[in-house]
């Protein structure tokens, strides 16, 4: 069994496996949302949010396959609860926050299709974390995810400025960007 | 491409939906869909090839189905159904690579449940299958998988012969060879992907440019 502290468990989602630049989960939102920074950290923490809830219903579901031994509907149960999650958040910002909805529009739905979310909730079964660890878990990736996308939207955004070459331009200079942060962050790796 | 054409020049048609994903609509270098696995898991040339090839399987199975029933399922609630087409291939996927190899299993991780999100096959059931008839679909699907897996297999054969100095687990340099390490760490995985796609750029921007 594992006997990380919390602290450990948060520092590790967030930046010695930041989920996006050393695992590799979330690109897509990674190179689409990231040219501009206020729609960036929209989308950070709508993720996050996402994160929080479903990791809180993938660890019950989880309690429950296991009772009735039947691990095979693990995959399809998760993809179900996320896809409800971003549902249910969906309604819940509508009714609440009316303009923080419409500021998120599109972005909304697409969390369903973010690979972080099932990799989250993944991730957090194989680990055999406790509810509590769960959750902080579900933050520091959330917060991780938040941090490289904003950090890559800073750089976009000052990318607009200079001249770039135009065989590189586009996806190509994004992931030779995204090559560069994840060698910064390989320098986390000393924290553990 | 016009898809409501006369039922004449079949063969041709399936032909071509077969074609497209090789090149011209290759989902990773043109679509740039499925990233998470094309960086994650191509550090060796084998776990490329097992991924690419359950993709595969994934992509046609769910064409087929979607194909399938395609007049039955109201439009409303046709992203969800997708979803869970999907994720039942997936898992058959899952438990079939566990019977056949445990050790790719163990190296693949989580990446072979994460299939169930990449958007490439969720992206072909609603663009393409979901309104063509089920021979098409599997054309259509089998192309997308194969330009998906000769993708991947370019990255996994640069990353692991740079990286370790092996192919698929033999060593082709001599023992002199210094590895280079960062290939094979996620960092590389990005440099190596942003520089094919440099030259693909080149490479297409020279060719428009010799044609006009």
């Amino acid at each position: 069994m594992h006997t990380e502290s919390l602290g450990a468990i948060f520092v590790n989602a967030l930046l010695i496996n930041n989920f996006v630049l050393s695992a590799f989960l979330g690109i897509c939102p990674f190179l689409g949302v990231s040219n501009k920074l206020d729609t960036a950290s929209r989308m950070g923490m709508a993720v996050t949010f996402v994160m929080f809830v479903s990791s809180v219903c993938a660890f019950a579901v989880n309690e429950l396959l296991v009772w009735i031994n039947a691990p095979y509907l693990q995959l399809i149960s998760y993809i179900v609860i996320i896809a409800s999650a971003v549902q249910l958040v969906e309604m819940f910002i509508k009714k609440f926050s009316p303009a923080l909805f419409r500021a998120l529009g599109i972005f909304l739905p697409l969390i369903t299709t973010n690979c972080a979310i099932l990799g989250l909730a993944l991730f957090q079964t194989a680990k055999g974390y406790s509810f509590v660890e769960s959750l902080v878990y579900a933050i520091g990736a959330g917060a991780g995810f938040t941090l490289a996308i904003v950090l890559m939207a800073g750089i976009r955004e000052e990318l607009e400025l200079t001249t770039v070459p135009d065989v590189i331009k586009g996806t190509a200079i994004v992931l030779i960007i995204a090559g560069i942060l994840s060698m910064t962050f390989m320098g986390f790796a000393g924290l553990a | 491409m016009s898809k409501t054409g006369p039922v004449t020049l079949d063969q041709s048609k399936g032909m071509d939906e077969f074609l497209k994903g090789l090149w011209n609509e290759n989902p990773v270098f043109v679509q740039v869909l499925g990233m998470c696995p094309v960086l994650a898991v191509t550090n060796t040339v084998t776990n490329s090839l097992v991924m690419g090839v359950a993709t595969s399987f994934v992509l046609v199975m769910s064409a087929i189905i979607v194909s399938a029933t395609r007049n039955f399922i109201p439009k409303q609630v046709r992203i969800a159904t997708y979803i869970l087409f999907i994720a039942t291939f997936v898992t058959m996927a899952d438990y079939i690579i566990k019977a056949v190899s445990l050790s790719a299993h163990r190296s693949l991780g989580a990446f072979i449940s994460l299939i169930v999100v990449n958007c490439i096959i969720l992206g072909r059931a609603e663009a393409f299958s979901s309104r063509n008839k089920i021979s098409d679909s599997i054309m259509d699907a089998l192309g997308m998988g194969i330009g998906f897996t000769l993708a991947i297999l370019m990255l996994g054969i640069v990353r692991e012969t740079l990286g370790s100095g092996t192919f698929a687990g033999f060593p082709i340099f001599g023992s002199s060879f210094e590895p280079w390490v960062i290939m094979v760490l996620p960092g590389g995985a990005f440099f190596v992907l942003g520089f094919l796609l440099l030259a693909i750029n080149a490479f297409n921007k020279r060719n428009m440019s010799g044609g006009t």
